[in-house]
């Protein structure tokens, strides 16, 4: 009996950690549409594009590397500089997607600019496949194996690295967020956007930040989704976008704090419902969380302090 | 004019320039440690000179140095829907009709193949109009319901052995009632909330397609479904009533003209219809319609029901059609491709959806060598229409005139 209890208790612990690590990057993913919803009121579709753009970035770099013979000699090296490419590319694709499909469009209304967006994300999409081929692309993932183990209990490099990164990115942007003037501002934006602009706040530039901080989250978790299931594939922002999507409603939209929780509790449901309840309709979970929060609290968790921490 | 132009070719260098920067990390970098450029210059200038053209024409006709080559055209197209107005409706009703009888007896297989599908899209993307267009509420899991009326047939066919016209109504009663629980929750919702309740729906549906295996042979799908028979009077060797499977294309195609037709003229009266009108008044104003005693919840769910059936009815037919179903068919894209029908060519306008629906349907097929950047065409279109049109090609008119304009 003690033994059964012990495995239970093991295999929980398990999933709490495979949910951690999952709940972590759907919240920077859905980081992005809280903070582009805040500032624009606009579900940004391309979203989850520019995850999968990260994601291919990365693997694209990471191949660079090796073929340069670096990724042996300097792993941690070649892996920090990835990001950060990766980072800065997302956020120069998104910044000119916001300058080309989205600008235009702000006086017009929210069904224009809605459809603007449906259509750069299938754009983008098949922009990948064009250039990148339709078959999964792999990821060279030799140089993360292994990891701890404590009894059943297995919590690979990989895992911990996501953590770390996906901590360290949000302490990041809190700052950024709460502690800088351009954050100010964008909170300023978020919360009256004639007021801000009559305090000499220029929309158009925190909006283009707003992007580009959103984006390179969602390209940081692409490189992260790359090595945590070892291949990428044009089509993978779509779930993973309408999930964060998701999780950014379940926060409360427009609130950061409320958008990392969304994630993580999005993330729990998923592997959870998948551990015990069934594999195949993991997905499913996610939307009826989604659907029931909507019924039944349409402000989302934190939706309802949008004073200060909205953006 | 000249400062105009000069900000705008400023615009598009920045953009292009962009572009070039997007397009090198994913076509330079290779895996093997080196860089490459001609490959990505080579792409990005075939982008460049084709949309410079675009946009140097766009420029030649809008300060009119095109006015030689527009300006005829523009009286020819006057002149025309001049010819048009006088002619009364019911002319140009016969001719479309009978010109769409006669289609199958001048044209190859390939060509029906094609307008069944255009046909099949015309019921989509009408029942679609009555919920986004006619009530104003967008929906993104539309094609759920059409998934909705396709299993139906197709089950209760292989287990049941029911035939297609006892199925049609029982595909549109069960696509109505998935309407009703689907509508039910989401209609408390507005807005953006409603467009992603009804994308999660979609899924959902999509995703339990895909996994009820015991039902749904999840994603191999159901094979051998029967199309529709009839029974006709035959006179040889005295009176007897005959059985003929339509299996033959041009059969089906007057099938789904059938469907079409009746989804046109159910769409045409609930659209001038007392439900029609406080639709709009939805619409335009919720709270306004409310006020005036529209029962706004009611209504909302009729419109989601209504355009439900229609999807339950092509969908039925599609199954009958293809002989196969599988939730391969009723993926996010084809509800995204529905409603561009709707919202692209004219949101609301019933000639607006038919032309949407043909121009979906035919101009990929035109372009089937360049199959690979179909997509990438379509959601390119999609943001190019928003940009220019962004309330669509032809916009529908409104019933009856408001009281300013009626002044005037």
């Amino acid at each position: 009996m003690a033994t059964v209890l012990e495995t239970n208790m093991e295999y929980f612990l398990q999933q709490l950690i495979n949910g951690l690590t999952l709940g972590g990057l759907y919240a920077l993913i859905a980081l992005g549409y809280t903070m582009v919803y805040g500032v624009i009121q606009l579900i940004n579709f391309a979203h989850g594009e520019f995850f999968a753009a990260g994601g291919y970035v990365g693997v694209i770099l990471l191949g660079f590397f090796t073929g340069l013979g670096y990724m042996e000699t300097h792993p941690i090296l070649c892996l920090g500089g990835a990001f950060i490419l990766t980072m800065a590319y997302c956020a120069f694709l998104a910044v000119g997607v916001e300058k080309v499909a989205y600008k235009p469009l702000r006086k017009q209304s929210r069904l224009a600019a809605l459809l603007s967006a449906l259509g750069m994300s299938i754009f983008l999409s098949n922009g990948l496949m064009l250039t990148q081929g339709v078959f999964d692309k792999p990821y060279p993932g030799e140089y993360f194996e292994g990891g701890f183990e404590y009894g059943a209990i297995t919590v690979s490099y990989l895992q911990i690295m996501i953590l770390a990164m996906t901590i360290v990115l949000l302490i990041v942007l809190n700052i950024l967020v709460f502690k800088t003037r351009m954050g100010m501002a964008m909170r300023a934006t978020a919360q009256d956007k004639t007021m801000a602009a009559l305090v000499a706040i220029g929309s158009n530039k925190i909006i283009s930040y707003t992007f580009a901080i959103g984006a390179g989250l969602a390209g940081a978790a692409g490189i992260m989704v790359g090595l945590y299931y070892g291949s990428v594939r044009y089509d993978m922002g779509f779930v993973p976008g309408i999930k964060a999507f998701a999780a950014a409603v379940l926060g409360g939209i427009g609130n950061i704090t409320g958008a990392m929780l969304g994630g993580l509790i999005i993330g729990m449901v998923e592997i959870f419902g998948a551990g015990y309840i069934s594999g195949q309709y993991k997905d499913v979970f996610a939307f009826i969380i989604l659907i029931a929060v909507l019924y039944f609290k349409p402000t989302g968790i934190m939706g309802q302090n949008i004073d200060d921490t909205r953006v | 004019m000249i400062q105009e132009f000069k900000k705008i070719w400023k615009g598009y260098a920045l953009g292009m320039l962009w572009l070039l920067g997007l397009l090198w990390p994913l076509l330079g970098i290779h895996p093997d440690g080196t860089l490459s450029f001609e490959k990505t210059l080579t792409v990005w200038l075939y982008i460049f000179v084709g949309t410079a053209i675009c946009l140097f024409l766009y420029l030649l006709n809008k300060s009119g140095a095109l006015e030689l080559v527009t300006d005829p055209v523009a009286t020819f197209r006057k002149n025309v829907l001049g010819l048009s107005k006088q002619m009364p409706s019911w002319v140009w009703l016969v001719v479309v009709l009978v010109l769409a009888l006669l289609f199958p007896v001048f044209t190859t297989r390939y060509a029906q193949d094609v307008a069944v599908n255009v046909l099949i899209y015309i019921c989509l993307g009408l029942g679609l109009n009555i919920v986004v267009g006619l009530a104003g509420m967008l929906d993104l899991g539309y094609i759920a319901f059409y998934g909705i009326g396709a299993y139906s047939y197709a089950l209760l066919n292989i287990h049941y052995g029911l035939s297609f016209w006892v199925c049609l109504p029982l595909a549109a009663f069960m696509s109505c009632i998935a309407g009703c629980i689907i509508g039910y929750p989401t209609l408390r919702m507005r807005g953006d909330y409603l467009a992603i309740v009804t994308l999660a729906f979609g899924e959902i549906v999509r995703l339990i397609l895909n996994n009820w295996m015991t039902l749904t042979n999840g994603p191999n799908g159901i094979l051998g479904i029967k199309v529709p028979g009839i029974f006709y009077p035959s006179f040889f060797n005295g009176f007897s009533m005959e059985h003929l499977w339509l299996k033959k294309l041009h059969y089906l195609y007057y099938v789904a003209l059938m469907l079409a037709i009746v989804t046109i003229i159910s769409v045409y009266r609930l659209n001038y219809s007392r439900i029609g009108r406080a639709w709009e008044s939805i619409r335009e104003d919720e709270t306004a319609a409310e006020l005036m005693g529209v029962n706004t919840f009611l209504l909302k769910l009729l419109a989601y029901a209504m355009g439900a059936v229609f999807a339950g009815l092509a969908g039925a037919f599609f199954a009958s059609r293809m002989r196969f179903v599988s939730p391969e068919s009723f993926t996010f894209l084809e509800s995204a491709m529905v409603l561009c029908m709707v919202v692209l060519v004219g949101m609301g306008s019933i000639p607006g959806i038919i032309l949407g629906a043909a121009a979906l349907i035919v101009l990929p097929e035109l372009f089937r060598g360049f199959e690979l950047y179909r997509m990438l065409a379509f959601g390119a279109a999609m943001v190019v229409m928003m940009l220019f049109r962004p309330s669509g090609l032809i916009p529908a008119k409104r019933v009856g005139t408001r009281s300013e304009e009626r002044e005037n």
